[in-house]
């Protein structure tokens, strides 16, 4: 939508207009009462004004009827605008299951890109069009948060575990990408830009840019150079419980909960081994917070997901 | 001025007209905005326990924040409470109860115009607060020399979550101690005033709202401590 | 009537009885202390709008060329924590409040005196506390405090602040709960509950939220100060601890906060719609329920700051639902209020430019919280400046219209002078058009996704930005023109009559300024609230 002064950032993704709309909607609504409300406060002082100094006004105490219109037409009108907004937050926050990963980290004053086949951006990010990308977002160091305003989305990056977004561009282009959570001097300097591009100017991209192997290639160097194969192995026979089939399953632990191993669970496992330790096994396993980096545990994690049983 | 038919002199025994005739009547205690003793008992008291409401949210911050992290790491927890010195804690707890039982004595005593009493009850109040003050001081002395504390000196074979554990023992108790500090500096000023032989069965006011401030500390360590000493299988190191 | 003024020109009011100094710094009276108030957070204000013109003065180019990044991270911090703590939050209640409650009460006094005086005291402490951290270099973390940035990487005077933000807090508990007692406990013979005028029910809410909410950020900022300065962490991810535990913690207390900033400005506005209308407020009981709701409800709202940050999605559902529903009686409120003025006598005084400055900014500010509260704009919206605009339009727009509102009505009452009406009424329209120049721009600037706490912008955003600040230009202006009046009345302006409005009110009923216990003989109530009835006709003076 063109307007002399621009109201809306561009409508790149394919939950732009939906976005746009709810907000239309309650614009429209919020601006009805703002006019009609305003609009009676001052014709009711014209009309009314006091024409004699000792004048008062009637004796009018209430009505019952108004009190219930006046607060039911309201609710229902916000009924309706939570089951819009909550319809979209749901969907915005579930990633489609054929997503693919783009990992995210921030640390002050940058945003490092991953892609799994192995590209890693500054602050930028090249993504192609028409198909969903997953962001796992993880922080080294204080609160940020990624906002891609031409997507309508943002996630705050949580140091101490892994957030998702989710989006599908829809229109090529270069949007602004900024840092929305205050995170000390570079906080307005934390910024970069999302590239869409065509799916074939994409593969042609990620297959030019400097690689350093995939996430997975270096993730499985990682898994051996840390030495987890020495408790971790194929089979039960080990210090450790076996990683083949780990990623999704659920795992008894030792304190008698039962938690699903999803990225965050895999995370922590590895950063604080002490928090869940599983049933049946001693908690000796060293912890790696301080000795492996946030990229680094993604790249781990990208690997132990790809350990499927046979 | 405007119509003034609803404002008349008042026949209430201690209302000053204009800026403040003396009375009769008047309890030497009673502040002037007040119209009757029972009154400013009356807002004392709810004062006292409005007060305590605002201590209940403060504390129950604390709580939160130890709710959340057990529910997290209960095995932590459980490990950080075997390090923590139950005899200490239990003899604290004793303590305290004691001298909420002196406590209410005082008050009692105040009520029925015994000032030997008041001032007797008062001072083992004080003393049994001291007591606790002491055998605490002792406990987190234990806690530095075992490397308990959170920080750079952390034993570092303990798993990294039980700092939280000592975090939140340090400053739930720490918090109580100064609150207990505070109640020990009150009863200093009334066991001062009940010296005095201020308080009788017409005039209690303070030493009720203060003996209120006193059971409230206690109950908050009757809730610390189960919370902070007695998790776990075993109880000892 | 004539032997009522020969009399008060023979008598000393509150003001000049005791005299000295001493008498003013020791005094009991609420009314000095209310003086005192006022005076204190005048010196906040300004302080408070000086570090907004830094950050408006910035924001006039797109570069970052008027201070470093680390100073401007340092004047909107202090901006924020210097207007909440030391000005928005005690505003009405430590000044208006203080002053009226117990005249309304047809009483002597608050039921604690010298706790009214030690709160002022304790805040004066808080003051010097910031202006020390303001002198040694500031603090940079946002008046939000989020860790781990505040516990961890920030190098400014972080416990410092939050030591004087505690005092503070500390100061507004006593408030509140003098307040509570007095209403319990203090009613002249007579006035029950639904007679009470509905600026005690407004205050006797806001008191509530006071005395539950203040203590929880009291224990969080206390949390934050012990892991800063002991070590003792409680939220470092790096040991397992949760920073977004300390976002629940903040909010729980920041959200009702709000309503602390609001409540007593409606209490005021409803006071003024029926003077000005000389007429019953439409609803009362409707009116003074919807105080109660909205302290209740404001308390399990807080996670709507939290919708972003990795919080459960379902949790989220029931935040949304919930702050839905506190919408609902500020909404009750706003039409009881326009109702109020129908078939009224509505006077073209300047008070009325106040209140119908009020409504308009208080609909767009409360309307606009709707966008936040849905969840899925709110992911759009959250973190950007058009969160910055809601918060204005309800704290500026609002609160500080109608607490500009009530000083201007109550000012012949507190003071004895008038003020030139004719000032009240420029300023008033001064301070709505620059207030809507300053913060309308900012809705728009959100949606495209500008980012709140940012010094550089991207050029195409340069327009409204500027915008922005020239409105920030005319606001400052009205305010500052206000001020100047109102103390030059204090010396040139007419002497004021008792009941200069023709109101209704106990307050109006006591000469101007009161005497020093209030009235001179106790109040017995007989009558509603209001009641003005055209067979009783009312007297200017």
């Amino acid at each position: 939508m063109q307007t002399p002064i621009p109201l809306f950032p561009p409508n790149a993704s394919s939950v732009a207009t939906e976005m746009d709309l709810l907000y239309l909607f309650i614009v429209a609504v919020c601006g009805f009462f703002t006019i009609l409300v305003t609009a009676m406060v001052v014709y009711f002082a014209i009309k009314y004004k006091r024409r004699h100094p000792d004048d008062v006004g009637e004796d009018i105490h209430g009505s019952l009827a108004l009190e219930l219109t006046w607060t039911i037409i309201p609710f229902i009108l916000s009924l309706v605008m939570f089951v819009w907004g909550a319809s979209l937050f749901y969907r915005l926050a579930k990633p489609p299951a054929d997503a693919m990963d783009i990992f995210v980290v921030g640390k002050q004053w940058m945003w490092k890109v991953q892609h799994p086949e192995g590209v890693r951006e500054i602050n930028e990010l090249h993504v192609p069009a028409g198909r969903n990308v997953r962001i796992t977002l993880g922080s080294e160091d204080v609160l940020h948060d990624y906002s891609i305003p031409a997507f309508r989305v943002k996630m705050d990056a949580v140091p101490g575990k892994w957030t998702t977004m989710w989006f599908k561009a829809t229109v090529p282009g270069v949007y602004h990408i900024f840092c929305a959570e205050y995170c000390g001097t570079k906080h307005s300097g934390m910024i970069g830009q999302v590239t869409v591009m065509t799916p074939q100017d994409y593969e042609i991209w990620l297959s030019g840019g400097r690689s350093s192997g995939s996430a997975v290639e270096n993730g499985e160097r990682l898994f051996a150079e840390l030495a987890c194969i020495t408790c971790h192995k194929t089979d039960s026979s080990g210090r450790g419980p076996t990683l083949i089939g780990i990623f999704g399953s659920k795992v008894p632990l030792a304190d008698g909960r039962e938690v699903t191993a999803d990225e965050n669970y895999l995370r922590e496992s590895i950063m604080d081994s002490q928090a869940k330790v599983v049933k049946g096994y001693q908690p000796i396993m060293p912890a790696f917070q301080g000795r492996v980096s946030e990229e680094h545990l993604l790249q781990l994690v990208a690997y132990i997901k790809t350990l499927k049983k046979k | 001025m405007a119509d003034a038919s609803h404002l008349h002199a008042h026949g209430h025994p201690s209302t000053p007209l204009g800026a403040g005739a003396a009375h009769a009547e008047h309890h030497p205690r009673q502040q002037h905005h007040f119209y009757s003793m029972d009154q400013q008992l009356e807002a004392s008291i709810l004062g006292m326990w409005i007060f305590l409401v605002t201590e209940i949210m403060f504390f129950g911050g604390l709580f939160m924040a130890y709710i959340v992290y057990r529910t997290a790491y209960p095995d932590a927890w459980a490990a950080g409470s075997n390090h923590l010195n139950v005899l200490m804690g239990g003899i604290n707890t004793l303590v305290l109860i004691c001298s909420s039982v002196t406590m209410a004595l005082a008050v009692r005593c105040a009520q029925i115009g015994s000032r030997r009493g008041q001032v007797v009850n008062l001072i083992l109040t004080i003393l049994f607060g001291t007591v606790f003050l002491v055998v605490k001081y002792f406990e987190y002395a234990e806690k530095f020399e075992h490397h308990l504390v959170p920080g750079p000196h952390f034993d570092p074979a303990l798993p990294a979550q039980q700092q939280i554990f000592f975090a939140l023992y340090f400053i739930m108790t720490g918090i109580h101690a100064a609150h207990m500090v505070v109640g020990i500096v009150l009863m200093l000023i009334i066991l001062g005033m009940a010296w005095k032989g201020r308080f009788g069965p017409d005039y209690y006011g303070p030493i009720e709202v203060s003996g209120l401030y006193w059971h409230f500390v206690d109950i908050v360590w009757i809730f610390l401590f189960p919370l902070l000493y007695l998790l776990g299988a075993h109880l000892g190191h | 009537m004539t032997t009522a003024v020969a009399v008060a020109e023979e008598r000393h009011s509150y003001l000049d009885a005791p005299y000295g100094i001493a008498a003013w710094l020791l005094t009991k009276d609420h009314k000095r202390i209310a003086m005192l108030y006022l005076i204190s957070i005048t010196v906040f204000f300004a302080v408070g709008g000086l570090f907004a013109a830094g950050v408006r003065l910035e924001l006039l180019t797109p570069k970052g060329d008027f201070v470093t990044p680390d100073v401007y991270n340092k004047l909107f911090t202090l901006h924020g924590i210097v207007m909440i703590f030391f000005f928005l939050i005690p505003s009405i209640p430590a000044t208006l409040g203080n002053f009226l409650i117990p005249i309304m009460c047809g009483t002597k006094d608050l039921a604690f005196p010298r706790i009214n005086l030690l709160s002022w005291y304790l805040y004066v402490i808080g003051g010097l506390l910031a202006v020390g951290v303001i002198a040694g270099g500031g603090v940079d973390t946002g008046w939000t405090f989020y860790t781990p940035y505040s516990t961890t990487a920030s190098t400014t005077n972080v416990a410092l602040t939050g030591m004087a933000a505690f005092i503070a807090g500390f100061s507004s508990i006593l408030t509140g709960f003098n307040f509570i007692v007095t209403v319990h406990r203090m009613r002249a013979p007579g006035l029950t509950w639904f007679r009470l005028p509905l600026f005690v029910w407004a205050h006797y809410a806001t008191s509530l939220v006071m005395i539950l909410g203040t203590p929880v950020i009291a224990i969080t900022l206390t949390l934050m100060m012990a892991e800063r300065t002991l070590g003792l962490a409680v939220f470092d991810p790096k040991i397992g601890g949760d920073p977004v535990l300390f976002q629940h913690l903040f909010w729980f207390y920041s959200h009702p906060a709000v309503y602390i900033m609001i409540l007593p400005g409606m209490g005021v506005i409803s006071e003024m719609v029926a003077a000005v209308s000389r007429k019953q407020v439409f609803g009362y009981s409707f009116v003074a329920f919807s105080s109660l709701a909205i302290a209740i409800l404001g308390f399990l709202v807080w996670g709507h700051h939290l919708f972003v940050s990795s919080q459960s999605i379902y949790a989220g559902m029931v935040f949304s639902i919930i702050t839905m529903l506190v919408a609902v009686p500020s909404a009750v409120k706003t039409f009881n209020w326009a109702a109020t003025m129908y078939k009224g006598s509505v006077t073209w005084e300047s008070p009325t430019y106040w209140v119908i400055g009020f409504m308009g900014l208080f609909l767009i500010g409360g309307l606009t919280g709707l966008f936040l509260a849905t969840l899925g704009l709110d992911i759009h919206l959250t973190d950007t400046y058009f969160v910055v605009a809601h918060f204005h339009y309800i704290m500026v727009g609002g609160a500080i219209m109608a607490f500009l509102g009530g000083i201007h009505f109550w000012w012949p009452k507190m003071t004895g002078k008038m003020y030139p009406d004719a000032m009240g009424k420029v300023t008033a329209i001064l301070v709505f058009v620059g207030f809507n120049l300053t913060f309308f721009p900012q809705f728009v600037l959100g949606y495209m996704g500008m980012p709140r706490r940012y010094h550089s912008y991207p050029e195409e955003w340069q327009v409204l930005n500027v915008l922005s600040t020239a409105g920030a230009g005319v606001l400052g202006l009205g305010y500052t023109l206000t001020f100047c009046y109102l103390v030059w009345s204090l010396f040139k302006g007419k002497t004021a009559p008792a009941n200069p409005w023709g109101a209704k009110g106990l307050e109006w009923e006591t000469s101007s300024p009161p005497p020093t216990f209030n009235f001179d003989a106790d109040p017995v109530v007989t009558e509603p609230a209001y009641n003005y009835k055209p067979a009783q006709e009312v007297h200017v003076g």
